[in-house]
């Protein structure tokens, strides 16, 4: 051994890493490649998916990843903002901020199968009797009780990110807004918050890329039906839980491609949002001085 | 007068900050007790499937109460220890080539892939690598499945390694290498071993993280009634059970699927415990 071969060993594992993300891209492209050339550019926005008659179509799939992670997204902001300005802002006791951010943690851990469980047995039921109220049909499953799930799973991480923004706000600014003779409010939302904007609204683009390519729940509770969905208690199918449904029991090869292909797309929306996310942090970690 | 015109205002602004108070306390409040009542749910109907059998016992055949798990327990084992092998080795490595090309292009664009892959959605993983270890192998397997949760483990652990060697004063390595120590040696011996540590941490956390992931065992170690040590075949694991009982009509099993949850809960909260006590140190 020496410095030379010690560093062609760690170039050499530095390459198999970037090999692993190109490898990813080339063969979700190559093995979607024969279920694009028979849809063409209406593998995108065929509204068709049907592996019987060969037809296949992503836009359901599109349209209920894109719809359960945007429902998800408006019920776990507020929550989310608001557990994340009371551990930032307000909780001064050190205990209390400890068993706060222990119960926080242990949910950002709790693995996704669990959700789709706890759903199962939990949310289901309520969305079955909610249902009856309003007069849809009573599935329990669907893109509502998909979507209440997904916004539980993003919550803790959500907060956590943005009691972190508020963290870092300069404690001269806050001082300083103190010795003005600002109220508490006054000083979160006139000075805190928007000095953390950025980092906050990092942190939910960071959220919507999890929710975005979550999958067991999602397939645990959204009702796996291939057809556009109507309404919030329609049963429908993401591009994530489509995989995880059909993927072992598809039916011909160019079923498989499709699958693949749907993968692929989930890839393409996935890393666009945590790319500008990322993009985002960095800047909001750069607003003031470092 | 003009004191009263202030007194005034500061009335409305102190109503102010406190329906503020309110607005932000109540939603937090109704976090933390949701997130109470899910893990009291966990813990409760968990807590009614566990027994001797649970743990010692195979699944009973389709429909028939009692039996137990430990086709997925030892499955989870043998997928996180292929998992743990790969991840170990090469994200250690990696992140020793992000230290020593610190702030240099290439390793700047390292890190932005790391990054990317750490934002992969597992079920793309769990795709892929059926198309890469399944299809060639003609088979499902513990080793399939343990190279799909390799990946989901390595960019976490890239990330963390490097956060923690870098950690380490500049001084230790200057020191040695003012001794004359060979870089290599002065980075391996005196570098990573500071480091230690935070190694360990990461590794807690990636075994963690990896523990829970279903999507990518889907395709890949498949899942398997019966306990199986073959590290060439399909075999079980404790988040593909909970996936595949809740499905099933039977009771016994919907409570075994509990069960596993919990048994599930408690490994990762235990790893995330151990490491938490371990970083206040």
């Amino acid at each position: 051994m020496n410095d030379r071969r010690f560093n062609v060993l760690l170039s050499f594992a530095a390459l198999v890493i970037v090999f692993i993300f190109a490898g990813f891209l080339f063969t979700l492209v190559v093995q979607s490649l024969p279920a694009a050339k028979q849809e063409g550019a209406a593998f995108l926005y065929g509204s068709e998916w049907n592996p019987v008659t060969t037809r296949f179509g992503a836009l359901p799939f599109i349209i209920g990843t894109l719809m359960t992670s945007a429902i998800a997204l408006v019920i776990a902001i507020p929550l989310s903002l608001s557990a994340g300005i009371v551990m930032g802002e307000y909780v001064n006791s050190g205990w209390i901020r400890s068993v706060l951010n222990t119960l926080i943690n242990v949910l950002a851990s709790i693995p996704s199968v669990v959700f789709g469980l706890w759903g199962i047995e939990v949310v289901i039921p309520l969305v079955r009797k909610l249902a009856l109220l309003v007069g849809a049909p009573p599935y329990g499953a669907g893109i509502l009780s998909a979507s209440l799930v997904l916004a539980i799973m993003i919550i803790p991480y959500m907060s956590s990110m943005t009691r972190e923004a508020l963290v870092n706000v300069p404690a001269g600014l806050r001082e300083g807004a103190f010795a003005l003779g600002l109220t508490k409010q006054e000083v979160v939302t006139g000075i805190a918050l928007p000095f953390a904007k950025k980092s906050i609204f990092a942190g939910i683009l960071l959220s919507l890329g999890r929710a975005l390519g979550e999958t067991m729940a999602v397939t645990m509770l959204i009702g796996n039906a291939t057809r556009i969905p109507k309404s919030l208690f329609s049963l429908g199918n993401t591009l994530a839980s489509v995989i995880a449904s059909q993927f072992n029991e598809a039916a011909s090869e160019v079923h498989r491609s499709a699958m693949m292909g749907l993968a692929l797309i989930l890839l393409v929306i996935t890393m666009i949002a945590g790319w500008f996310g990322r993009t985002l942090m960095s800047k909001g970690m750069g607003a003031y001085g470092k | 007068m003009e004191n009263n015109v202030f007194a005034g205002q500061y009335k409305g602004r102190k109503r102010k900050d406190i329906l503020f108070r309110v607005a932000v306390l109540v939603p937090a409040g109704i976090v933390v007790a949701l997130l109470f009542l899910i893990m009291a749910q966990v813990v409760v109907n968990g807590g009614k499937a566990l027994n001797l059998d649970f743990f010692f016992q195979q699944q009973k055949p389709f429909g028939e109460v009692g039996g137990g798990i430990v086709q997925a327990i030892v499955g989870t084992l043998m997928v996180l220890a292929v998992a743990i092998v790969i991840a170990l080795p090469f994200s250690l490595l990696t992140s020793l080539y992000l230290y020593e090309h610190k702030g240099s292009k290439r390793a700047d664009g390292l890190l932005n892939v790391v990054n990317t892959l750490q934002g992969i959605p597992s079920i793309v993983i769990g795709v892929v690598i059926y198309t890469w270890v399944v299809v060639p192998l003609r088979t499902f397997s513990a080793f399939a499945g343990g190279i799909a949760l390799s990946i989901v483990m390595l960019p976490l652990m890239i990330s963390m390694i490097k956060e923690s060697l870098d950690m380490v004063p500049v001084s230790y390595l200057e020191a040695a290498l003012a001794l004359g120590v060979p870089r290599w040696r002065a980075v391996v011996e005196i570098v990573v071993p500071a480091a230690a540590s935070g190694i360990l941490e990461a590794t807690g956390l990636g075994i963690a993280r990896a523990t829970g992931e279903t999507a990518p065992l889907i395709f890949t170690s498949f899942g398997n009634p019966f306990l199986s040590l073959n590290f060439g075949g399909p075999v079980s694991a404790l988040p593909l059970v909970i996936y595949e009982y809740i499905k099933s009509p039977y009771d016994d099993w919907h409570q075994k699927a509990w069960g596993a949850a919990l048994l599930l809960v408690l490994f990762v909260l235990s790893l995330n415990l151990f490491i938490g006590t371990r970083k206040k140190r």
